[in-house]
């Protein structure tokens, strides 16, 4: 549905996107991940036609972005990280006059109306200045007026941002929602919101990709030995860790044997081995030795600790930064 | 034409929800009345003055009331061209609604006409407020009314030059204060340029005067439609149009 080879844009000083290629296949959500300033904004600007790359190509839905904009526009829905309202404007007449830039009109323009006000749950503001919705209100009208013209390609720029937990859920479902009828590339800095709702995802840094996947195969990737954590106590409260660690360490097909924490009482130790699979070992050697095995999970990397084994140390603190300030 | 008229549409209804549009209109009201009412007092005046002194020589309501009426009305149409085009497009840049205008699947060019007719049709409905006051004319005198014709022709292609640079200039900032001080002082400088020839003969002179929108329109405000200053503001209209359409082109390569 959307490839892009080689796609380059330079500024005065800047190389804001640098050779990115991928692909993405109809029907798909799509997660582009990248630290603020990697040049997401950019390139999805690209795609939408806003901004002409420097060099490379784009095509959405077969058409290329320099050599048909009117037609790829025509296919594609767009969400800018503001959404793009008009504060003096009642809800429904924005929706109805974006619908008509889109080409719709008569009673199609009606129904589309009304229903992308059901579908993104903004019916009950449809006769309020949008100068007056809440922020959860304005992104939703936003995401409407993407959709309004039943779009091949949907092109959301952090679509979740500035929004509550509970407003990001709603948004978060409603997108996923939208998958079986369009195409989505969404882009965040928000990593479990991508493991939420993405199949696959493109990570980029400082203009360049870094990894395109699906977000199993980036995990198991990044994950390469298993790894478990258990929590282990002891009968009366005292634990002696360097006898556990022994006894533990000798347990077959494990490599290593790291004591994590002991905050509030809590005695996790990471264990990595080579074979996998050693969880029904590690539990019978814990009960037998007479202690309490508390906990015992799988230690999957989440995506953030892929991203910065990806991007590199130096993105770490403003990645960090970022999410902080979410 | 229907991407025109959409974005028409949507100009016209934010002029009107907003105070700029009555603001603009009682403003221009206000203003054209007290002039109109002063040149028809001067004129009462000079009727019975000629009266006192026993002339008879005929009185011109065309000649002496329309005519420096409708110069006054292009002078002070200079003060509020700035305020009606600041916002075209500097507001939907700060905003960002541009990027919903730029990537939907309409040209630049509608983008472009549809603002500039939305702000000529807001300089037309104060011009009806001046045709408010000529109506008093009609019912009390006899003046020929194609000479206003004319003259009402040339204070809209006036306006439509002076307008389609105000929409360049509001392409060129996201600052509306800005983009209206900067056409202001275009509009201004267009004016004064006229003044050159009240004291110089040589070709620059003539040039910097023929660039003035106030000489062409002399001829309107005669009621003569002289084809030369039609095309002159004509050209300007479709000049200033032609460098807002560059300027959104390299909006994208700049922002």
């Amino acid at each position: 549905m959307i490839t892009v080879k080689e796609l380059t844009k330079k500024y005065a000083r800047t190389t804001a996107v640098d050779h990115v290629s991928f692909e993405v296949q109809k029907g798909q959500i799509v997660g582009f991940l990248g630290p603020n300033g990697a040049g997401k904004t950019t390139t999805m600007r690209m795609l939408t036609c806003f901004l002409p790359p420097t060099s490379g190509a784009a095509t959405v839905a077969g058409f290329d972005v320099l050599e048909q904009p009117l037609e790829v526009k025509k296919r594609i829905g767009y969400l800018p990280e503001t959404p793009p309202l008009y504060p003096e404007m009642e809800t429904s007449e924005y929706l109805k006059f974006v619908g008509k830039l889109k080409g719709l009109s008569g009673a199609d323009l009606n129904t589309r109306v009304d229903y992308v006000c059901d579908r993104c749950a903004v019916s009950d503001v449809k006769t309020k200045l949008l100068g007056k919705l809440s922020k959860g209100y304005r992104q939703r009208v936003g995401l409407a007026q993407a959709i309004i013209h039943n779009p091949d390609v949907l092109i959301l720029d952090e679509p979740t941002a500035g929004l509550d937990p509970k407003q990001i859920n709603e948004t978060r479902d409603l997108i996923k929602s939208l998958a079986g009828d369009h195409t989505i590339i969404l882009s965040t800095h928000i990593l479990p919101e991508v493991e939420q709702t993405c199949q696959q995802v493109i990570i980029i840094n400082r203009g360049k990709l870094v990894a395109t996947d699906s977000v199993q195969n980036l995990q198991a990737r990044a994950r390469g030995a298993e790894s478990v954590l258990v929590e282990i106590a002891g009968r009366n409260g005292s634990l002696d860790l360097s006898v556990v660690q022994k006894r533990l360490e000798q347990i077959r097909g494990i490599s290593r044997v790291e004591y994590k924490t002991s905050h509030a009482n809590r005695n996790v130790f990471e264990i990595e081995s080579q074979k996998g699979f050693v969880r029904g070992d590690l539990a019978r050697a814990v009960v037998e030795a007479g202690w309490d095995l508390n906990e015992l999970r799988p230690a999957a990397m989440s995506l953030e600790e892929i991203f910065l084994q990806l991007t590199g140390a130096e993105a770490a603190p403003a990645e960090l930064a970022a999410k902080g300030a979410d | 034409m229907r991407n025109i008229l959409t974005i028409w549409r949507k100009e016209m209804r934010s002029y009107f929800v907003s105070p700029i549009a009555y603001l603009l209109l009682t403003m221009f009201a206000l203003i054209f009345g007290f002039f109109f009412w002063n040149a028809l007092g001067y004129f009462v005046m000079m009727g019975m003055e000629s009266q006192m002194r026993g002339q008879t020589f005929p009185m011109n309501l065309n000649e002496e009331v329309i005519r420096p009426l409708l110069s006054n009305a292009s002078v002070i149409g200079l003060f509020f061209i700035p305020m009606i085009t600041m916002r075209l497009f500097a507001e939907e840049k700060r905003t960002g609604t541009i990027e919903l205008l730029v990537t939907s699947p309409i040209r630049d060019t509608e983008i472009i006409i549809g603002k500039w007719l939305a702000a000529l049709t807001l300089y037309a409905t104060m011009l009806l407020f001046t045709a408010l006051n000529f109506a008093f004319l009609f019912k009390y005198g006899n003046p020929d009314w194609k000479p206003l014709a004319i003259g009402y022709l040339g204070l809209l292609l006036q306006a439509g030059g002076l307008l389609a640079i105000g929409t360049f200039i509001s392409t060129l900032t996201k600052n509306q204060i800005i983009a209206g001080a900067a056409t202001f002082g275009v509009c201004l400088l267009l004016w004064v340029l006229e003044w050159v020839s009240g004291y110089e003969t040589a070709a620059w002179a003539k040039v910097l005067a023929y660039m003035s929108v106030i000489t062409h329109f002399e001829s309107f405000a005669k009621g003569v439609l002289d084809l030369k200053d039609a095309i002159f503001y004509l050209t300007l209209i479709f000049v200033g149009l032609f460098f807002t359409s560059r300027s959104m082109e390299s909006l994208r390569w700049r922002s």
